[in-house]
């Protein structure tokens, strides 16, 4: 596969696997003959039906429902949050039965599915449509959480999580999808328990995932130049954490800076931080710092919505302070 | 007391035989005589947390289930669900060690009264949240169509029973199901217990049209209103339902009237209910009805019942016997079954 942009590596990775396996089937509003409200199933109900490419009528909790009843009787469904905003109305079914039922039936049932979908602030989009529900997940027992960032990434992931016997929530970001990127030819899975080191450094470890990934990046730029040498991991996998890697990274670098885009209370880089400081408190030079949203409803004005999530720049003047003063 | 409704009664109701009259008794007398032994034991401090019984109400489950295919249809049930649990062939040994938390339990003691489940007998669980096993029976059902449509698996045409109560029907999730069970024609009935009563709220407190049964024709889908204290008029309505399921016809809603002889659970102290409303429904007590049919019609003998209650009672005590002396659940296995690759 030549160069794909992002949402296109998504489709190869459903479309590779429902070809593998007839159990996998994907379900959600305008999934099939709409093609997904970012094409990510384009013309997929074309390939295998009207059942496997399954267009639900606009009820979340329910169909989210059907899929865990689908997923226990031996189906792999893949649910797509129009918006995982909207999952919202589905937390009953994704917290309860999704999380927990395997736990609480006494391994009785396996619940095989994925919940994918575009969040994350996009554009002016107003606050009920730039949500990350990460956060709000993490706290529910039995829940994967994996958060994807590059096509390549992107592709192998899923598969992945297709094949999980676990439910998987997969956080795709609204900015993202449009991204390119040359993919291999041949098949490939990518493990989503694992953290990906996006860049090798040695002064400071900067942990991110999702958009954020790029906008450290972009960080990095200015910073290498400066004579800074940071390393950049992405997280990848939201829960479990890779400690390993998180591990390794701070016995070598002994500063942290954490770059999300969940609000600060109770997101994701809290409770990365409180981990961090749970397993690794000998290891730091400096309190772990944390860049984060501003714990409010994502404006609709654009210079509003941009002081909200976190710049390149915050991420420079971050680096820059932590380790020119020596904290 | 408000006006109740006019008890519907069928044109006709399919005969049993002795055999089938018989399985019926003693299922219903296993769930009364299990139900009654749980409160004794409850109020011994063996069991905690909530436990809803299910007496006055076992002509439903006993009707529905007996009328399905013991371990290949699905059946799906809420926090009330011991007597469902018995009625698809879950041990009572397994589900009494389960009240008492113990590693023998059905859901090996991490789930308790309300979350009850047994994938061997197809049981999809207990669902201690309003609405909530709805959606999952759907699943089950669009299951069996799929397998049958995309997979080529002909076997696959199990029908699926969905159990919920009257309260349960002003919640969004049984609209929701109800549409795209009639959408896509899935093999599920949708059973109402209508008990009259959400813990301490009236029905007809709660809902705009209290005949549940007509809430189905806006989905185009059969609805049917059925005595929930007669059996065989609940087995009758439930055959047709099935039959209709089973050859790809769709769903059906069914209301059975019934009537819960206990509180809401074992700890509601029942002050709501008026004494001439529980004594009306008490004197229809459905497995007494039973009996009586079975008596009238020369099927049985009296002497053969109470051997059944005999026997059945012998099973509910092995079943405390057993919970009583089953382990408790390893602390070292505090984390066991969180994801799937704990066996
Ligand atoms: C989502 C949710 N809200 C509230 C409750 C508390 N609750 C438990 S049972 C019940 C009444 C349900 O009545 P009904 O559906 O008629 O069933 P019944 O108990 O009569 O069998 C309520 C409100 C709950 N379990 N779940
Ligand atoms: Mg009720």
């Amino acid at each position: 596969m030549a160069e794909t942009l992002l949402f296109n590596a998504l489709r190869a990775a459903i479309d590779e696997e429902m070809a593998r396996d007839p159990s996998v089937f994907v379900l959600g509003e305008d999934v099939g003959h709409y093609g997904g409200s970012y094409k990510v199933t384009r013309e997929l109900y074309k390939k295998y039906g009207d059942l496997r490419v399954l267009d639900t009528p606009i009820a979340e909790n329910s169909f989210t429902g059907m899929a865990v009843g689908a997923a226990m009787t031996g189906l792999r469904p893949i649910i797509e949050g129009m918006n995982m905003g909207f999952l919202l109305l589905a937390f009953n079914q994704i917290a309860n039965n999704a999380g927990m039922l395997r736990y609480t039936s006494g391994g009785n049932y396996k619940i095989p599915m994925v919940i994918r979908g575009p969040g994350g602030v996009g554009r002016q989009l107003g606050a009920e449509h730039s949500q990350r529900l990460e956060a709000y997940f993490q706290g529910v027992p039995g829940l994967k959480l994996v958060a994807c960032s590059t096509p390549y990434n992107a592709k192998g992931l899923l598969k992945s999580a297709i094949r999980d016997d676990n439910p998987v929530l997969f956080f795709e970001h609204v900015l993202l999808y449009n991204l390119k990127e040359d993919l291999p030819e041949e098949e490939y899975l990518l493990p989503l328990d694992k953290a990906e080191l996006v860049r090798k450094g040695g002064d400071v470890t900067i942990l991110t995932y999702s958009r954020m990934r790029h906008h450290c990046i972009t960080a990095v730029k200015t910073l290498v130049q400066q004579g800074y040498d940071p390393e950049v991991i992405d997280l990848i996998s939201l829960k479990p954490l890779d400690f390993e890697t998180i591990g390794e990274s701070i016995r070598k670098t002994h500063r942290v800076i954490v770059v999300e885009e969940c609000m600060k209370s109770g997101g994701i880089g809290a409770e990365l931080t409180a981990s961090i400081n749970d397993r690794l408190f000998d290891e730091l030079d400096a309190p772990v710092l944390r860049l984060a949203s501003q714990d409010i409803p994502t404006p609709y004005n654009g210079t509003l919505e941009n002081l909200t999530i976190v710049q390149p720049q915050q991420i420079v003047e971050a680096v820059q302070k932590m380790i020119s003063l020596g904290v | 007391m408000i006006q109740e409704r006019t008890i519907p009664t069928l044109p006709s109701v399919n005969s049993i035989t002795r055999d089938e009259g018989l399985l019926l008794y003693e299922d219903m007398v296993l769930g009364r005589t299990f139900e009654d032994k749980c409160a004794e034991m409850y109020y011994r401090g063996k069991m905690f947390g909530f436990v809803h019984l299910y007496n006055g109400q076992e002509a439903v489950s006993t009707g529905v289930i007996g009328a399905m295919r013991p371990g290949n249809d699905y059946v799906c049930s809420t926090y009330r669900d011991h007597v469902h649990a018995l009625s698809v062939g879950v041990p009572a040994r397994e589900v009494m060690a389960e009240l008492f938390g113990k590693a023998t339990g059905c859901s090996k003691g991490r789930g308790g009264s309300m979350h009850l489940f047994s994938a061997k007998h197809h049981l999809l669980g207990g669902y201690a949240f309003i609405g909530e096993g709805i959606p999952v029976a759907l699943g089950a059902a669009f299951q069996s169509k799929y397998r049958r449509e995309v997979m080529g698996d002909e076997t696959a045409n199990q029908v699926t029973a969905a159990f919920f109560g009257d309260g349960t029907t002003n919640n969004g999730q049984f609209f929701e199901c109800l549409n795209m069970a009639a959408l896509w024609k899935l093999p599920i009935i949708f059973v109402v217990e209508n008990n009259k009563w959400a813990i301490g709220m009236a029905h007809e407190r709660a809902t705009s049209q209290p005949e549940i049964f007509k809430k189905a024709s806006v989905f185009d889908m059969p609805g049917v209103e059925v005595d929930g204290m007669d059996v065989l008029a609940v087995r009758t309505v439930a055959q047709a339902a099935i039959a209709r399921a089973r050859a790809g016809e769709g769903p059906t809603l069914i209301e059975c009237l019934t009537y819960r002889f206990r509180g809401h659970s074992l700890a509601d102290p029942d002050e709501l209910r008026s004494k001439a409303e529980k004594e009306a429904w008490l004197a229809r007590d459905p497995v007494k009805k039973l009996a009586t049919y079975l008596l009238d019609k020369q099927l049985v003998e009296a002497g053969e019942l109470k051997a059944i209650d005999r026997r059945i009672q012998e099973v509910v005590d092995d079943a405390i016997k057993f919970a009583q002396e089953s382990p408790e659940p390893d602390p070292s296995e505090l984390y066991r079954f969180v994801f799937a690759e704990d066996e």
